[in-house]
């Protein structure tokens, strides 16, 4: 169990293609239709992650608004997020599951009583948007005494010199943010240039599984299919919000769009 | 309780995390954000200690802002009240009509040293918007201000001016529709932007740095008033300094010079809106908007909504650096409701000449409460830091008139 995260990139690596990891709003738009939706599209996933909802979220666009909004009015709640991820974990026990989040919701659970809480339930990596490095060596040491990955972030305005002590303080997977953005906005530079970013962290540490996300779409995902991992975010939550809209169901809609993602990459 | 430095400012008493006395503040944003931040924080440590920079602050203080502002006695509140000696310094006689001009000005000063051709700004009350879209005008900056549909809607006055000044103002349709997600929706513009945009955040709030260089602007107005007091009573007399506090900047400002004091000597009082008074009602320490501060917030963690008829006071956060003037027992919190401040208003406006906008009528109603209980020995001095013509909707709503 330790090495999911790891695990799932090495099986990924064996199929030449890279990691799929969705991104979806825990509870979003209910506690219930978020797990369905997530079953249901983890047979195309390697990773998923699961955003812990804030209603302050300064890094996320409106798509992920959106669906936390959706959330938090249905009332979720961090114990609710828990049980949830416990249920997921019961039947995919196997499938790595990242909790992202704000720090804030941390902070007032507790450091160590979230992290104990999050091994408790099956939780294998944790992303703090707005815990960066180095204020964030504490929590990433608490986080594996634990076994739980820190996943780091490396953003297009991060220096050589600061991505060498990112890197060499991170642990199973780094996560590259593509462009300089919120989550959601359209890929804003061009795919020669975040390949060429990913290279320069490759380059630095070429064992290290790194995934490039923000912004990635059906459109532009199979441009970037060799990197470690794509992750998928805002373009889901768009297809809730939009099946929502239209009145038809999220689960087989957010489904099929995954199943279209994987066919790109594969 | 955490104990303040003395002799050094107020602002640097952080460690090299940001944080004051291991509790508030910090640097919780984005990874996009950090080398801007830390580019910023480079520029901005060069600059105040650059002799050419700090007289062209001077000079736009001066001649752009209009200089100096006002001290004077309130003779007919005093006697009205019948205790304490009531002193007014009133900042809204700057150019730009609150504190927040010292704020907006320095930042474009700022952005314009670093190379940047954009600018953008939150704001509640419109004050800061207005400034900085002013300031952006005069230093041929492009200015983006964001703003709640709540108080674009309630401050129309100030939204004009800053239309009129070239700047865009975007609207925030966001949860309360207040402060709260303006600052929320501009941070985000700001990690969107970050290359060629200078963050102005509109009060001592947010990131480090921010919160550093709102407080390094408005100390200008105790600097004034330390002179003012001395030419006035020969000394420092034994003094209540009262200040509302929204975000905090003003009264920050205001105290900056007198921090090292004894505060049997000058005493720091800071008056909250009563329903989004983080420091006066044991909030507890939160996260928002890139700092740990006191705030106001759910069981969950979650942001609370704030209420007050005060645009500029309708936000759940407060500056950490008042976080560590309350803890360490240099300043103490109260607040005033609506109503209170209203009554201050009403009161005021019909002793005296001048006009406070919503926010000061807050540390009116404070005064009005003290005043009374004290001696004549006693100086009382309020910073009067907004005019209030952008609230004679709210004023003529509330009581039926806006005063001559
Ligand atoms: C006149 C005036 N006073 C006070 C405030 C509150 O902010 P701060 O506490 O940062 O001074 C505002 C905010 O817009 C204001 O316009």
């Amino acid at each position: 169990m330790k090495n999911s995260i790891n695990n799932a990139f090495k099986v990924a690596k064996k199929e030449n293609r890279p990691a799929l990891i969705s991104y979806t709003v825990c509870g979003d738009n209910t506690k219930d239709k978020s797990l369905q939706i997530l079953n249901s599209i983890s047979k195309d996933l390697d990773i998923a992650e699961w955003g812990i909802p804030h209603n302050c979220p300064t890094a996320d666009g409106k798509d992920i608004q959106n669906s936390s909004y959706r959330a938090l009015q249905n009332g979720i709640r961090l114990n609710d997020i828990f049980k949830l991820v416990k249920r997921f974990k019961k039947t995919k026990p196997s499938k790595p599951m990242i909790l992202m989040g704000y720090y804030q919701m941390i902070f007032n659970y507790g450091d160590k009583k979230f992290i104990r809480k999050c091994k408790e339930v099956g939780v294998d990596g944790l992303i703090v948007v707005d815990l960066s490095f180095p204020d964030n060596k504490n929590f990433a040491e608490l986080c594996k005494k634990n076994s739980i990955c820190f996943v780091q972030l490396i953003a297009p305005t991060t220096t050589v010199k600061r991505m060498k002590e990112i890197i060499k303080s991170s642990h199973e997977m780094i996560y590259m943010i593509s462009s300089i953005s919120t989550t959601g906005s359209a890929l804003k530079y061009s795919i020669k240039r975040i390949i060429k970013n990913y290279n320069v962290i490759k380059k630095i540490k070429p064992s290290k599984n790194v995934v490039i996300g923000f912004g990635i779409t059906e459109k532009t995902i199979s441009n970037l299919r060799s990197a470690d991992g794509l992750v998928v975010g805002s373009a889901i939550c768009r297809e809730i919000t939009r099946s929502l809209k239209d009145r038809q169901n999220p689960v087989t809609n957010v489904s099929k769009l995954v199943r279209k993602l994987k066919n790109k990459i594969i | 309780m955490i104990k303040l430095k003395k002799k050094t400012p107020l602002i640097d008493q952080h460690d090299k995390f940001g944080f004051y006395g291991n509790k508030f503040g910090g640097n919780y944003c984005a990874e996009t954000m950090r080398k801007p931040i830390e580019d910023l924080s480079r520029l901005f440590e060069k600059l105040r200690r650059d002799r050419k920079f700090l007289k062209k602050r001077d000079h736009y203080f001066k001649h752009y802002l209009g200089g100096e502002t006002p001290f004077f006695k309130l003779e007919n509140l005093t006697r009205h009240l019948g205790g304490a000696q009531i002193w007014c310094k009133d900042v809204s006689a700057i150019n730009g009509d609150a504190h927040k001009a010292y704020h907006a000005t320095v930042n474009a000063l700022i952005c314009k040293e670093s190379g940047k051709r954009y600018i953008a700004g939150d704001t509640g009350a419109g004050m800061f918007g207005k400034n900085l879209a002013m300031a952006a005008k005069k230093m041929n900056l492009k200015c983006k201000i964001f703003m709640g549909t709540k108080d674009i809607s309630r401050q129309a006055p100030n939204v004009k001016f800053m239309r009129d000044a070239g700047a865009e103002v975007v609207p925030v349709d966001s949860g309360s529709k207040t402060l709260v997600d303006a600052v929320s929706e501009c941070m985000r513009h700001y990690v969107s932007n970050c290359d060629n945009t200078h963050l102005a955040v509109g009060s001592a709030i947010g990131c480090n740095i921010f919160l550093k260089i709102c407080a390094w602007s408005t100390s200008q107005i105790s600097r004034e008033l330390k002179k003012q007091l001395i030419k006035e009573f020969g000394e420092i007399p034994k003094l209540k300094l009262i200040n509302v506090i929204g975000g905090g900047s003003s009264a920050l400002g205001f105290w900056n010079e007198f921090i090292d004091f004894d505060k049997k000597h000058v005493e720091l009082i800071g008056v909250e809106a009563k329903y989004a008074a983080p420091l006066s009602t044991n909030a507890k320490v939160a996260i928002l908007h890139g700092a740990a501060q006191y705030c106001l917030t759910d069981k969950e963690g979650q942001i609370a909504e704030t209420h007050s008829l005060s645009a500029g006071l309708d936000y759940p956060g407060s500056s950490p650096l008042h976080g560590l003037l309350k803890d360490s027992g240099r300043a103490r919190y109260t607040n005033a409701s609506d109503k209170e401040a209203l009554a201050a208003f009403k009161l005021i406006t019909k002793l005296e000449d001048i006009r406070p906008s919503l926010e000061p009528a807050h540390a009116w109603s404070e005064c009005i409460r003290l005043a009374p209980k004290l001696k004549k020995s006693d100086v009382l001095v309020v910073n009067n830091c907004g005019k209030g013509y952008k609230d004679k909707k709210i004023y003529i709503e509330q009581l039926g008139y806006y005063p001559k």
